[in-house]
């Protein structure tokens, strides 16, 4: 579906198969009313998600990346999560370092029956990240395509 | 080195229980040195160390894990022995470690500044304080200090850590001259889309050969590199910017808790890049949370192969 010119921004959601994207559903079951722009890929565990995956994802247009998992103690796979949080707040530390505000990226813990939960995550992230604006883009093979496009920020 | 003897005399006692031992010796240049492989007798007298030793001989261990090998081992080359160790990528009884107190190397990209060509050498002479460098018959005098590698001036681990035999005195845990990351500081200092611009801008020129995963101690995957792998295709075969950047955010975050800023990759790198610096505040980072330094215990757990139900020092989100 492309994204609404204008109104929404590119948001990539990760989202673990057991609790996270159970508790999107039980909050569309719902009809709790949610911002549009998140797409959501599931994932069987958030220990599968590579924190690459979000730099990948941000690179490649996205504005914005959101992680959710099980909470802490409530993993499917009992410590996937466990690695995750490490894993991910190492990511989390290492973006403004290669040039993306830390805000774009958050990670979070949703269980499958906490719908209105999951509805406060994305709006609050939406937000978050129509606040930031889009994120800066790569265009062409030569570092001064983006460049000459950056001129503004710089 | 006056402990150069020594060494000999060490290698030469383990020699005949290995099947090679890894130093360096003499190059095309005499400004240059290059890995040495002991095999035989008659190979020790070859070997030199001293300010020319720059390679971290350490990445050779993986590839030679079947074989009983020995390692001649700076400081900091000693540190990445260890994280082998800590990671199991290497067996400790098939490794001789033959240490010695390191007192700097050079960092050839800065010499070459410092000539402008170094084409032609025909001496070079390195005393406490000078590198006195021959090129087409001009002798040029170089303040040794100003040459080191910019690690040397902010090591801490000047003997190796870990070691079967160690020749010469040790020189004991300095306190380095420069604070840790002073060389950052500038970068530090620039707005988050000024660090976005810095990085295109160095990695444009990125010619993608990966000598710097070669050079690496701890980039153990060879074949099976991210980098060069379709399926899955983190990597396009195209020569762009976007890719060249991508590939070192993948080395940096492999090397995550890893990596001991032996600076082989930014050494290795032929168009100068600063890749270094990614790894140094990445490593930064996981000093502050994990309170953790790779390759100083070889009983460590690295933290990313670990957890804690409550890690003290990660803060989540509040919604
Ligand atoms: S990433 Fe660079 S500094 Fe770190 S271990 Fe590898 S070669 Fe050494
Ligand atoms: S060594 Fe330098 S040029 Fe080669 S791939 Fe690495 S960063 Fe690029």
């Amino acid at each position: 579906m492309p994204v609404l010119e204008g109104k929404e921004l590119r948001i990539v959601g990760f989202l673990c198969n057991w609790c996270s994207y159970g508790g999107a559903d039980t909050a569309g079951v719902g009809r709790f009313n949610q911002p549009t722009d998140l797409r959501i890929i599931k994932v069987p565990c958030s220990g599968r998600i590579d924190p690459l995956f979000v730099v990948k994802a941000l690179m490649n247009g996205a504005d914005g990346v959101l992680v959710s998992g099980c909470h802490p103690r409530d993993c499917h796979y009992a410590e996937g999560n466990f690695y995750a949080r490490r894993r991910l707040e190492i990511m989390h530390k290492f973006l403004p370092i290669l040039g993306y505000e830390p805000g774009r990226f958050e990670y979070t813990w949703v269980s499958a029956s906490e719908g209105q939960r999951w509805q406060q995550v994305v709006t609050s992230f939406t937000e978050q990240i129509h606040k930031l604006g889009p994120a800066p883009k790569i265009v062409g093979p030569e570092a001064s395509d983006t460049l000459s496009l950056m001129q503004a920020a710089l | 080195m006056k402990f150069q003897k020594e060494l000999k005399d060490s290698i030469r006692k383990a020699l005949p229980e290995l099947d090679v031992v890894i130093g360096w010796c003499g190059s095309f240049d005499p400004l240059h040195a290059t890995p040495h492989f002991i095999r035989r007798e008659e190979d020790i007298d070859k070997l030199e160390i001293g300010p020319l030793s720059v390679h971290n001989l350490a990445t050779y261990l993986p590839g030679l894990r079947s074989k009983k090998v020995g390692i001649v081992v700076k400081g900091c080359d000693s540190r990445s022995v260890i994280e082998l160790l800590q990671e199991k990528l290497i067996d400790r009884e098939n490794v001789t470690i033959f240490g010695f107190p390191c007192t700097g190397v050079v960092d050839q990209a800065k010499i070459k500044k410092a000539l402008g060509h170094v084409g032609n050498v025909q001496s070079c002479d390195i005393s406490d304080k000078s590198v006195v460098v021959v090129v087409g018959d001009q002798a040029h005098s170089l303040k040794l200090s100003e040459m080191l590698a910019d690690k040397c001036h902010s090591c801490r681990y000047p003997d190796a850590i870990i070691s079967d035999y160690f020749v010469g005195d040790k020189i004991g845990d300095a306190v380095p001259a420069k604070a840790d990351y002073e060389a950052l500081e500038t970068f530090e200092k620039l707005s988050i889309p000024e660090r976005f611009g810095y990085w295109l801008k160095e990695l444009d020129r990125c010619i993608r050969c990966y000598a710097c995963r070669n050079a690496c101690p701890l980039c153990v995957c060879r074949d099976h590199c991210a980098a060069e792998s379709r399926d899955p295709h983190w990597l396009s075969q195209e020569n762009n910017v976007r890719d060249k950047l991508m590939f070192q955010v993948i080395h940096a975050y492999h090397l995550a808790g890893r990596c001991t800023e032996c600076g082989e990759c930014q050494r290795a790198c032929p168009v100068d890049i600063p890749v270094l610096m990614l790894k140094q505040q990445m490593n930064k980072e996981i000093r502050d949370i994990f309170k953790y330094e790779a390759g100083v215990d070889p009983e460590a757990t690295p933290p990313l192969l670990s957890f804690k139900m409550e890690e003290e020092n990660i803060t989540e989100k509040d919604w």
